[in-house]
């Protein structure tokens, strides 16, 4: 424990460097720490903050940024086009904590976190099946709410919103 | 045949496999099953024939007693379970995809469709994430009104729950008192908001309209006839031997399991850790009330079914401190932004009604940015991450189901009993596959 808290204390020493826990940027975003580790370093943040008492991830989900890559995000961290977003919850200190990772859109990958909390292996397999986010270490990554041989991924903002086909036959219509 | 080695845990007998116990050889298996559709049709045809006494057995999705359409895979050895696959899916209709494509204003239309048995609830989560966004602070009559509408709503809720446990179990008897009670609570939703479920009565700023005149009498009428009836509960099946014995000791797990499995709510309480987000992370008004957490001690059926008993009390609690201390003033935010001009003033101002047609065709702007918030929902910690580009739609709008959470102890709980409980374990999560699928 003592260890993990030694970079929290560093920010006030060099105010002008963004602040930093574990290493890697955070940002409070109402009264709630958000980090922003790189893929390479994601396992080992949400490692140390486990080691912290966040026991239990709450949840798992992505985003895809297509649309709209102008967000705001921390000095350092350059903006992929998907975003791996975790909620860790501790029981003990009552406190919440996100971290959101950068996931590039040439090699969706990201190292799961079944190892750390076994819960994640459902939500993982969600965000696999509707971002076609790859879950490095996860035991089942199969498609979880879509059948087995969908093809695409649907909360991709490149996949359109699922209309059904209508025949309207009767019309002599341009048969959309 | 028997070798001794001698290990860092000392000296370790090593002994033919057909030697090893059966729980040794359970232990061994796991619990959840991890097989594709085909890989399982392939398993079957190549065990038929041979002497293997495992086998595969589906259940669902269009068994009683999986509510909704669930559907397990079961690896049973004659009577007892082995693994366990949840197959989910059959429900889902791609709700966080709507959802990126209805106004805020819409949203709760939406979401409030994903735990049918708890409605407000989701329409509450959205509500909080998009005022989180916003910065709007809601009068506190709305928040007070938000609260009683969600307190009635996890009474329905586990009014249902012990309708559809007694009935799976085999009280049916218990199937009709549920039902009727849960009526009374529902015949006042309507009452309030005109539908009995999928309200969209709690909405971005407030809630739709003020409660009905005469309200309080309908919920003390409410709270006078529901004590007696959970006490008739209580003779019917708590204190029943048949009932204990179908449920004590039964798909029992430990806490560090539900907690390394993300389980929340009735599940994780049932297990001894006090885990409520109204009083440990108060939301609303909570902090303003008094209640008590009720949690269990082994983490079996039972004490899953007595918790959610006991929680229709404490929430009668919490009304009845509502009923007393709501306070006067306005249901929804003075927030021209946000909140449509009241109806007289449309007949009288051209502007009233632009402006009211604006906010319910374009809707209004969200400032940019993310939050995530939870509530605790009938079934556990039911949370809302939100991401707005600041546009009028949300650009991303992701519901954490606690259903969806909570079923991953199942094959946990199943794991080495008996098939006939798996419909108990089933039930005693209450999972709403609304939630489960979105």
């Amino acid at each position: 424990m003592a260890d993990t808290e030694a970079p929290e204390a560093e920010p006030p020493e060099e105010a002008a460097t963004p602040a930093e826990r574990h290493g890697v940027p955070v940002v409070s975003s109402r009264g709630v720490d958000v980090l922003f580790p790189a893929p390479g370093e994601y396992l080992r943040v949400v490692e140390a903050l486990r080691g912290e008492g966040f026991d239990l991830c709450v949840d798992v989900t992505a985003v895809d940024y297509l649309t709209h890559p102008g967000r705001s995000l921390p000095e350092g961290v350059a903006p992929e086009r998907y975003e791996v977003v975790v909620n860790l919850l501790s029981l003990e200190q009552r406190q919440r904590v996100r971290v959101r990772v950068q996931v590039p859109e040439a090699d969706p990958t990201v190292p799961s976190l079944f190892g750390l909390y076994p819960g994640t292996e459902v939500p993982e397999r969600e965000v696999f099946d509707m971002f076609g986010i790859a879950f490095d270490g996860h035991p089942d990554l199969t498609r979880i709410l879509m059948p087995e041989d969908w093809e695409g991924h649907p909360l991709r903002k490149d996949y359109a919103v699922g209309r059904i086909p209508v025949q309207f036959k009767a019309t002599g219509g341009t048969g959309r | 045949m028997t070798h001794v080695v001698q290990t860092s845990e000392g000296a370790q007998e090593l002994a033919p496999r057909d030697r090893s116990s059966e729980r040794e050889l359970l232990l061994e298996t796991g619990a959840v099953l991890r097989m594709s559709e085909a890989d399982a049709a392939a398993a079957i045809a190549e065990a038929v024939g041979t002497d293997d006494e495992t086998f595969l057995l589906n259940m669902g999705p269009q068994h009683p007693s999986t509510h909704g359409v669930l559907r397990l895979m079961l690896e049973l050895r004659g009577e007892t379970v082995l693994r366990t696959k949840p197959i989910i899916g059959y429900l889902h209709t791609g709700m966080e995809k709507t959802g990126e494509d209805l106004t805020y204003l819409q949203g709760p239309t939406n979401t409030t469709r994903m735990d049918y048995a708890s409605p407000f609830f989701n329409e509450l989560v959205f509500c909080l994430a998009t005022e989180a966004l916003l910065g709007v602070e809601i009068p506190p009559r709305a928040t007070w009104i938000r609260m009683l509408m969600c307190e009635l709503n996890r009474m329905a809720s586990h009014l249902l729950f012990l309708a559809t446990n007694g009935m799976d179990l085999g009280a049916v008897s218990m199937m009709l008192y549920g039902w009727r009670e849960r009526d009374l609570v529902m015949q006042f939703f309507e009452k309030v908001t005109g539908l009995r479920m999928n309200h969209e009565y709690i909405r971005p700023g407030g809630v739709a309209v003020d409660l009905p005149d005469g309200w309080r009498d309908d919920v003390l009428n409410i709270l006078d006839v529901i004590p007696g009836r959970l006490d008739e509960y209580d003779q019917l099946m708590t204190g029943q031997p048949i009932w204990r014995d179908r449920t004590q000791g039964v798909g029992a797990i430990t806490p560090e399991e539900a907690v390394a499995l993300s389980a929340t709510g009735p599940v994780l309480r049932s297990t001894g850790l006090a885990w409520d987000l109204r009083r440990d992370m108060p939301y609303l008004a909570y902090e303003e009330l008094e209640f008590d957490v009720v949690v269990g001690t082994y983490g079996d059926v039972f004490d899953r079914y007595a918790i959610r008993l006991n929680e229709v009390r404490e929430s009668m609690r919490i009304v009845r401190q509502i009923v007393d201390k709501m306070p006067p003033g306005d249901y929804r935010v003075q927030d021209k932004k946000v909140t449509p001009p009241p109806r007289a003033r449309i007949d009288e101002s051209m502007e009233a009604l632009i402006h009211h047609f604006k906010i319910f065709t374009e809707g209004f702007r969200v400032p940019e940015g993310e939050v995530y918030v939870a509530v605790e929902s009938p079934r556990g910690e039911l949370g809302c991450y939100l991401v707005s580009d600041g546009s009028a739609k949300p650009y991303r709008m992701h519901i954490r189901g606690p259903s969806f959470y909570n079923m991953q102890t199942m094959p946990h709980m199943l794991h080495g009993g008996l098939i006939a409980d798996a419909v108990a374990v089933i039930s005693s999560l209450d999972p709403i596959m609304g939630e489960v699928d979105r």
